[in-house]
């Protein structure tokens, strides 16, 4: 099993975008963008409401349908294989209309069937131990937040998208997602996310992607981003003044 | 009021002596609406359930067609699927006017618009809402299909028992295809228009009774079970 993770982890990455463009409705939300995403990186995907973090997430997780440019992974073409080798969180969480459980159960039946006892495990280590039994949808926001993340644990992604995993979380939920994200990385797992935590970004990613408008203003290592932004809009956007 | 209450009390008697008759009649009764709706949600969850998530050319004109279908009157159903099962018509060969099977057929073209257009209005909106999770998850169609019936478990339940109030009340097309044989064909709904013309009052009171009970009872399991679903948000 851990051989076969391995194997697919250096399949999925690097993942390249070349003048990729998305549109949605009549709209370009990603425009001609380009980009690379390391192997075994965590990379902050930064930028102002509506600059298209989200679909940028959506796009490498094959949700929407690139218009035009390339996606690569490894040099390869989306597909359901590698799409079976990401997970995703998205910025609301949805959970079934049944308990903690059977959320976990539904994810596990459609691939590995893991046992109830892995399952169980996940949870624990998503400080959910005890909830198995409880209606999901009953949860606080933080708890249903940290069900996903279980769920996408669930799946043994390579690849690990975020959707703001974070926002309005309490502190303890966020802590604990923030050292789940440090944990799957440092066994290998590469993971993308999106905040509009400064300090999150600082303390987890190595690169950083800054968007505006659907292109990409800036793309580096995440220590020169907040050193020295090259673009005035990235510049007052890590100072916290709006973007128009 | 005095004939009124002595047919009251008399109904009440039927009921109470389980009287061959009027359980016969309550019992073809539950037999052919519970047979309709199985048959009727066998096609009709699967048929909304794909106007739902499936977009085609024509897919507006279908669902119009189904919600209209809902207000189509019995009486003209019921003369329909005369025209076409009588001697003559083009069923004429199966030989199953004036049996339950007829009675089946109807409501069953009375409640499937029902079960088609409700269930597609509500897995619409499940569909709405788990599509880009089930979608990022590589669920595979039959199983996302299975998924939302069952995240719409109540809402469906609403839907069925929606049909079989409808199939169970009505008397216009049934008593058509059914001609309201005595032993045969009788259901409630059609007794209780014939003792009514006949002045027979107690045993059509009795069955209305009966017939409102069955309504009663159906909504009252249904509203407790919606009442524990939200407190679960399963709803
Ligand atoms: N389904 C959609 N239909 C039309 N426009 C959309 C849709 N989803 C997102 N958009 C638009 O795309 C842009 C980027 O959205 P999004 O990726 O959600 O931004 P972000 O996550 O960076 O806040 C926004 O202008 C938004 O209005
Ligand atoms: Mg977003």
């Amino acid at each position: 099993m851990s051989k076969k993770v391995f194997e697919y982890a250096q399949n999925l990455t690097p993942i390249q975008l070349t003048n990729l463009s998305v549109v949605v409705g009549q709209k370009i939300i990603l425009d001609k963008i380009n980009c690379k995403i390391k192997s075994n990186s965590i990379t902050a995907i930064l930028g102002p409401n509506g600059a298209g973090k989200s679909i940028f997430l959506q796009t490498i997780n094959g949700l929407v349908s690139v218009q035009s440019g390339r996606l690569t992974f490894n040099l390869m073409e989306n597909n359901q294989e590698i799409r079976e080798q990401q997970a995703m969180v998205f910025q609301t969480p949805v959970l079934l209309r049944r308990t903690v459980m059977a959320n976990m159960q539904f994810v596990s039946n459609l691939r590995n069937k893991e046992s109830n006892r892995l399952l169980k495990n996940i949870l624990n280590k998503v400080g959910l131990e005890g909830y198995e039994k409880k209606p999901a949808r009953l949860l606080s926001g933080g708890e249903k937040q940290r069900l996903s993340m279980a769920r996408a644990l669930m799946v043994n992604p390579n690849l690990l998208l975020l959707d703001e995993p974070t926002a309005n979380l309490d502190p303890y939920s966020l802590n604990l997602i923030e050292d789940l994200v440090l944990e799957e990385n440092s066994i290998g797992k590469t993971v993308i996310f999106t905040t509009h935590d400064m300090s999150q970004a600082k303390r987890l990613a190595t690169d950083v992607i800054f968007l505006n408008k659907g292109k990409v203003l800036e793309q580096t290592i995440s220590k020169t981003f907040f050193k020295s932004p090259k673009t005035v809009e990235a510049e007052k956007y890590i100072n916290g003044e709006i973007l128009i | 009021m005095n004939i009124l209450f002595e047919a009251f009390k008399q109904s009440i008697e039927l009921v109470s002596t389980f009287n061959t008759d009027l359980y016969e009649i309550l019992l073809l009764s539950l037999k052919v609406s519970c047979l309709s709706l199985f048959f009727s949600s066998l096609i009709g969850l699967p048929l909304g359930t794909f106007l739902a998530i499936k977009n085609f050319w024509g897919k507006d004109i279908t669902l119009i067609f189904f919600n209209t279908m809902m207000g189509l009157p019995p009486v003209v159903v019921g003369l329909i699927v005369y025209l076409l099962i009588s001697r003559s018509g083009p069923f004429g060969w199966l030989g199953i006017l004036y049996t339950p099977t007829a009675m089946i057929i109807a409501q069953m073209i009375l409640i499937i618009p029902i079960i088609v257009s409700l269930t597609a209005q509500t897995i619409e909106e499940i569909h709405q809402e788990y599509k880009l999770l089930f979608y990022s998850l590589v669920v595979p169609p039959h199983k996302a299909v299975i998924a939302y019936l069952f995240e719409a478990r109540y809402l469906i339940l609403t839907v069925m028992l929606a049909g079989f109030g409808r199939a169970i009340s009505e008397v216009g097309a049934v008593i058509i295809v059914g001609g309201n044989i005595d032993h045969l064909t009788r259901v409630m709904t059609t007794t209780i228009a014939l003792e009514t013309s006949k002045g027979n009052l107690s045993l059509a009171l009795a069955l209305g009774i009966i017939l409102l009970s069955i309504a009663l009872f159906t909504n009252f399991i249904l509203i407790r079970l919606k009442i524990r679903a939200k407190q679960r948000m399963y709803v």
